[in-house]
């Protein structure tokens, strides 16, 4: 899987780059998928994109709108939207690719295709 | 920057992941579009969620970007003025047999507390937490709260 950062965005999209920033991620491997993690404060399932262009995988999160109705004293949090690229392996069954996000964390779940799993061959007698 | 994430038995460079996230560090460190009122510690100091303060006539508002928690794993108390925030997040325990090939996220306690600019009820304090937000509402103390002189005209 390659990970596409920032930088590969900043010369493609120059104006449009301000706008996002990139959620950190997780990324494992089991047997049969791979799994991958990113932190989204502030969105739910209403504010998520997940679209797959090809072998490219890109996650779009748009924060749920302000609840407060008051003046902003200080504040640390970007009030930008959420988004990452990301290679996929050509391993990955892209048709059994899932989605869940739960108290502002998306877990992606990327099966393998059956014909890269490993198998055990039996020998013949 | 491209970072090419092979299947780790087939890379010669099994460190490679390792230096490539203390390049993003250095790269987040001197990054302007990164750095802009952003805590840019996490590598040294473990964990610092992003803290946003509000005030409108009646409350203080203390938001807490804190993803993946339970409720139950957060803890908020008051010492002196001082709003404090901690936690821990616990890593799941995952399949020994699963390789982690990029591993940004924190798990581990948390600790942050916050100086509040005003007094507040102590015992009126709420907090809910949804969508990996922490939202608190303090109540301001009587004597803090704005207050309207009616004045006659005679």
């Amino acid at each position: 899987m390659i990970t596409k950062t920032n930088q590969n965005l900043t010369s493609q999209h120059n104006v449009s780059m301000m706008e996002y920033t990139s959620p950190t991620v997780n990324l494992s491997e089991s047997k049969d998928a791979y799994l991958l993690e990113a932190e989204m404060p502030g969105v739910n399932k209403n504010g998520l994109e997940v679209l797959l262009e090809g072998n490219e995988l890109t996650i779009v999160g748009h924060r749920q709108p302000e609840n407060i109705n008051a003046e902003l004293l200080y504040r640390e949090s970007k009030p930008r939207e959420f988004r990452r690229v990301f290679v996929l392996d050509p391993s990955i069954d892209t048709k059994k690719i899932s989605a869940q996000i739960d108290q502002g964390v998306l877990r992606l779940n990327l099966p393998k295709a059956e014909r890269v799993k490993p198998r055990k061959i039996e020998v013949a007698d | 920057m491209r970072m090419n994430l092979q299947k780790p038995e087939l890379s010669t460079w099994s460190h490679l992941d390792q230096l490539l996230n203390l390049r993003d560090e250095i790269h987040r460190l001197f990054d302007p579009r990164l750095t802009d009122g952003q805590r840019t510690t996490e590598f040294f100091d473990g964990w610092t969620p992003a803290i946003d303060l509000y005030e409108d006539k009646e409350n203080l508002f203390v938001k807490v970007e804190l993803p993946g928690l339970k409720k139950d794993e957060i803890e908020v108390s008051m010492h002196d003025g001082a709003l404090s925030i901690s936690g821990e997040r616990k890593a799941v325990t995952e399949d020994s047999s699963n390789q982690t090939f990029r591993s940004e996220r924190f798990f581990g306690r948390f600790h942050r507390s916050l100086a509040l600019p005003k007094p507040v009820a102590v015992d009126k304090i709420k907090a809910s937490y949804k969508d990996g937000i922490l939202t608190v509402t303090l109540p301001k103390t009587e004597e803090a709260k704005p207050k309207q002189i009616e004045v006659s005209v005679s």
